[in-house]
């Protein structure tokens, strides 16, 4: 075969669907007014933002007035944790906790960390080997001193798909706000607020083929929160700052389409990334990362020891391909993933992971591709490796924690 | 991911000297799985010389360039020599490292030292 372009790293960002380009262009040129000025030019972007709150509503199936723009999904979480439980803590001293899985993504992690430094106590509830989190954790985590809890709608590296619904019914019956990050799950699996019970769920525009730069928070009616920074009191004085327009049309035109495709969607990307898995871990000590049934249809994630991620990830784009990785050596940190550690798995064996997510656009050709080329790279990283020669002597790896030696 | 030099690609690659050496003198391991590196490097010792050398790695792509560098640098040097390589003769001769990839670079020279050290020992013991 010769060589592709294939992009398999949709959970970092997606390419933007054409029509949402179209849709967002003259918001740029002509129709670039600011929705808060009385003049027609700015009545027509207020207009515009309004349709896109419809869109972005219907959506995940709340009100438009349960919508604010933010800049994205780290600033929907920051706004929902620290908003929520600020406002939740002033209205009721007792509230002073918050709870989070131990496998969020960082813009929640590090808001409950921000929270836990000043003053709230803070605490995780760990997912089982399969990424999931049983419901029971989350129960001896929340309590009635807890303002907010976040539980991610599905993760960023392995997809898992968490008991949302289930952990909200456990926090309302202690009046506990519940948060969940929804920024991979939109646009992969039906999202119903109404269903999750959620007070609070943020979204990210690019995940589902908007622009960078916007995404939106749902703030149940009557729920009370904080805004993070001050200013000219824009979406109901919750996010001052002046209307990303174009953005938040993209981000509603993308809604739209994500909405009107999703079941089509859904079976696409199940069928391909089925395919992945089925031809992958059949590879020699070749893991998938995560539950298989609960798990968006987008994401695989194996880990192949005696490899390390970083190294493949470089081999695999010489190839044309795009993917990502959990290991330590190319976030920039010496660690390995902190959410495949909490799967279970030695340093060692994280850090031959592997991340392929697809998209609406993600084609037959190029899986096939990725399923070619894949095993030779693996080979040719395991050739060099005293890892994988110790693995076939049948030698133990010993995880030496915290065992940095250089 | 970092940015790498066209040096560092290059031994990427095309690592020279990959592979266990069965009869080797000396053998060196450092590095730890736990933080995604282990190498291994063997060397053949004649008339005080590196005679032949080779590595293993498991790790990025910092520490297969630097594995196959090291061993580039070595080959031909007498003992002594070989013991005076250091990280920055590694990281030098690969055009640079990114910051955080340096420790990658101790690796290396570190492997090949151990691999000295243990042919030292092994002749002294004989």
């Amino acid at each position: 075969m010769t060589s592709m372009n294939v992009y398999l790293d949709n959970s970092a960002t997606t390419r933007v669907d054409p029509a949402v380009v179209e849709a967002m262009l003259p918001f740029f040129t002509e129709r670039f007014g600011n929705p808060s000025s009385i003049h027609s030019k700015g009545v027509e972007a207020r207009e515009a933002v309004e349709v896109a709150r419809e869109q972005v509503a219907k959506l995940i199936n709340a009100k438009p007035s349960e919508i604010i723009f933010t800049s994205g999904g780290t600033e929907s979480d920051n706004l929902a944790i620290a908003g929520a439980a600020r406002a939740a803590h002033s209205a009721d001293s007792s509230k002073n906790a918050v709870v989070c899985s131990n496998v969020e993504h960082p813009a929640v992690l590090n808001t409950c960390k921000d929270l836990a430094a000043s003053g709230f106590s803070f605490s995780e509830a760990k997912v089982s080997p399969n990424g999931v989190l049983e419901v029971a954790e989350a129960q001896s985590n929340i309590s009635s001193k807890t303002a907010v809890a976040s539980i991610m709608l599905a993760n960023n590296e392995i997809g898992s798909i968490q008991p949302v619904a289930e952990v909200a019914k456990l926090c309302h019956e202690q009046g506990v706000l519940m948060h969940t990050d929804a920024v991979q799950a939109t646009g992969k699996i039906p999202i119903d607020v109404r269903k999750l019970d959620v007070d609070l769920l943020s979204l990210a525009s690019h995940k589902f083929h908007g622009p960078k730069g916007v995404g939106a928070l749902y703030l149940r009616e009557g729920v009370k929160i904080k805004p993070i920074f001050g200013g000219g009191g824009q979406e109901r004085g919750l996010r001052s700052g002046t209307e990303n327009v174009p953005g938040i049309i993209g981000l509603g035109a993308a809604a739209q389409i994500a909405r009107e495709n999703l079941s089509v969607d859904i079976a696409h990307m199940e069928r391909l990334r089925d395919k992945l898995i089925d031809n992958l871990v059949v590879l020699p000590r070749a893991f998938l990362n995560g539950s298989h049934d609960q798990r968006l249809p987008n994401n695989a994630n194996f880990r192949f020891l005696g490899l390390e991620g970083e190294a493949l990830i470089t081999l695999l784009d010489g190839d044309g391909i795009c993917a990502s990785t959990g290991s330590a050596c190319s976030s920039k940190k010496l660690r390995a993933s902190h959410v495949l550690t909490a799967l279970g798995l030695a340093d060692w064996e994280a850090h031959g992971s592997l991340r392929l997510t697809l998209s609406r656009f993600t084609t037959q050709d190029e899986v096939d591709y990725a399923i070619e080329k894949i095993p030779a790279a693996v080979s040719t990283l395991r050739r060099m490796s005293p890892v994988w020669a110790k693995l076939e002597r049948g030698e133990k790896i010993e995880d030496v924690k915290d065992g940095h030696v250089h | 991911m970092a940015t790498y030099t066209e040096k560092v690609m290059e031994h990427f690659k095309n690592p020279k000297n990959m592979g266990e050496m069965k009869d080797a003198d000396g053998k060196g391991e450092v590095g730890n799985p736990s933080c995604g590196d282990l190498m291994t490097v063997y060397i053949k010792v004649k008339d005080g010389r590196i005679a032949d050398i080779s590595f293993q790695t498991f790790g990025c792509v910092a520490a297969v360039a630097t594995s196959s560098m090291v061993t580039e640098l070595a080959r031909g040097k007498t003992l002594d020599e070989a013991m005076k390589l250091t990280r920055e003769d590694v990281a030098e001769s690969l055009g640079g490292l990114p910051p955080i990839k340096l420790h990658c670079s101790n690796l290396a020279a570190d492997a090949l030292h151990e691999a000295i050290k243990d042919y030292r020992k092994k002749t002294d013991e004989a």
